[in-house]
């Protein structure tokens, strides 16, 4: 008798694609190329949680590592559950959509006045700016601009909540959380810069 | 804690080969989707530094287990077919895992987590909750058997 040889791994992937359809994952992901580079998108029951820009965020590993602690382990590759985001995306960076409409889940931002600061941002419309100043007053504390500085830069879901429409209050760029490159990028596609 | 995701790229391989080998390539998909399903519901109480494939195949040869017991319990009809019968034969496998599923239950996991999911002694016993050395008896009775039902 010759020693047992293992069976084939062929039906392995069909059937881990079976058990993804239709298991009970917290989080489901996917990996979304735009014109502004790579960005990972996930989402909870709730909606929207993060849209990472995966360079700026130590690549897909990192992201989805820093997911499962901030959210919950049970994080599965589901394209499909982020169709509705993808279609979105394309829209608004072929100029066909100023306004995103997605539920967002922001249960992972510590603290209520980041929650707040990131609602608050939420309703600068399309080509409009405002400052850090006027989103920390907006958010109950106008002398936080610091904090509303570090709650912009710690948005979970840039773009969609739209930290890129917020400039410092002489003028200048301020940072950004895919780079400040990316920043002026948007603002360009908004017809703020030229 | 690594993602989910990982963890089933990372074992689905080793999952489905054990599967295959412990109830045939019929039921395989069974134990295969109740191994990830309980994994997945386990998975946020899991220790971080657990170690992964040893914990999934655990939580495999369990639902192998229950298989084989439930396929045991079956409809006791006048003339059932005897157990081996049941697997449907598979091409292209190696012919000697239908005796091994023939064997008694802890030699059938022992042989089957050795030779079809590749764990060391160590992580068998783990999996079936003895030490190394019993695993490796189990093993060896197990291969003993083979021999004796399947000459060279």
């Amino acid at each position: 008798m010759t020693i047992l040889s293992p069976p084939s791994s062929a039906g392995a992937a069909e059937a881990a694609a079976r058990f993804a359809a239709t298991a009970p994952a917290d989080v489901d992901y996917a990996v979304v190329d735009t014109p502004v580079g790579r960005l990972v998108a996930a989402r909870t029951q709730h909606g929207l949680a993060r849209l990472a820009y995966e360079d700026f965020n130590g690549g897909l590993d990192a992201v989805l590592e820093a997911l499962a602690d901030r959210l919950s382990p049970r994080i599965l590759e589901r394209p499909a559950r982020l169709d509705d985001v993808r279609r979105q995306l394309d829209e608004y960076f072929s100029g066909r959509r100023t306004d995103f409409d997605l539920p967002i889940d922001l249960a992972a931002v510590r603290g209520d006045f980041g929650r707040r600061i990131l609602q608050a941002c939420r309703t600068i419309p399309f080509g409009a700016v405002s400052t850090y100043r006027d989103m920390a007053t907006r958010a109950g504390s106008a002398r936080a601009v610091r904090a509303a500085g570090n709650a912009l830069s710690a948005n979970p879901i840039p773009i969609v909540v739209p930290c890129h429409r917020v400039v410092r209050t002489g003028g200048g760029l301020g940072g950004y959380t895919g780079g400040v490159q990316r920043k002026e990028q948007l603002l360009r596609l908004e017809g703020r810069l030229v | 804690m690594i993602p989910f995701q990982r963890f089933l790229d990372e074992q689905r391989d080793v999952v489905w080969r054990f599967a295959v080998a412990s109830v045939g390539r019929q039921d395989a998909d069974d134990v295969f989707q109740e191994t990830f399903l309980a994994a997945m519901r386990a998975y946020p109480r899991l220790r971080a530094d657990s170690n992964l494939r040893a914990w999934a195949m655990t939580i495999a040869h369990r639902k192998a287990l229950d298989h084989h017991r439930a396929r045991a319990r079956g409809p006791q009809l006048p003339g059932n077919v005897p157990e081996v019968a049941a697997h449907d034969p598979d091409p292209g496998e190696d012919p000697l895992w239908q005796h091994v599923r023939a064997l008694p239950s802890r030699q059938r996991a022992a042989v089957t987590l050795r030779y079809a999911a590749d764990l060391d002694y160590a992580a068998i016993g783990t999996a079936l909750g003895c030490s190394a050395d019993a695993a490796r008896r189990s093993a060896h009775e197990g291969i003993k058997k083979l021999r004796q039902e399947v000459p060279a």
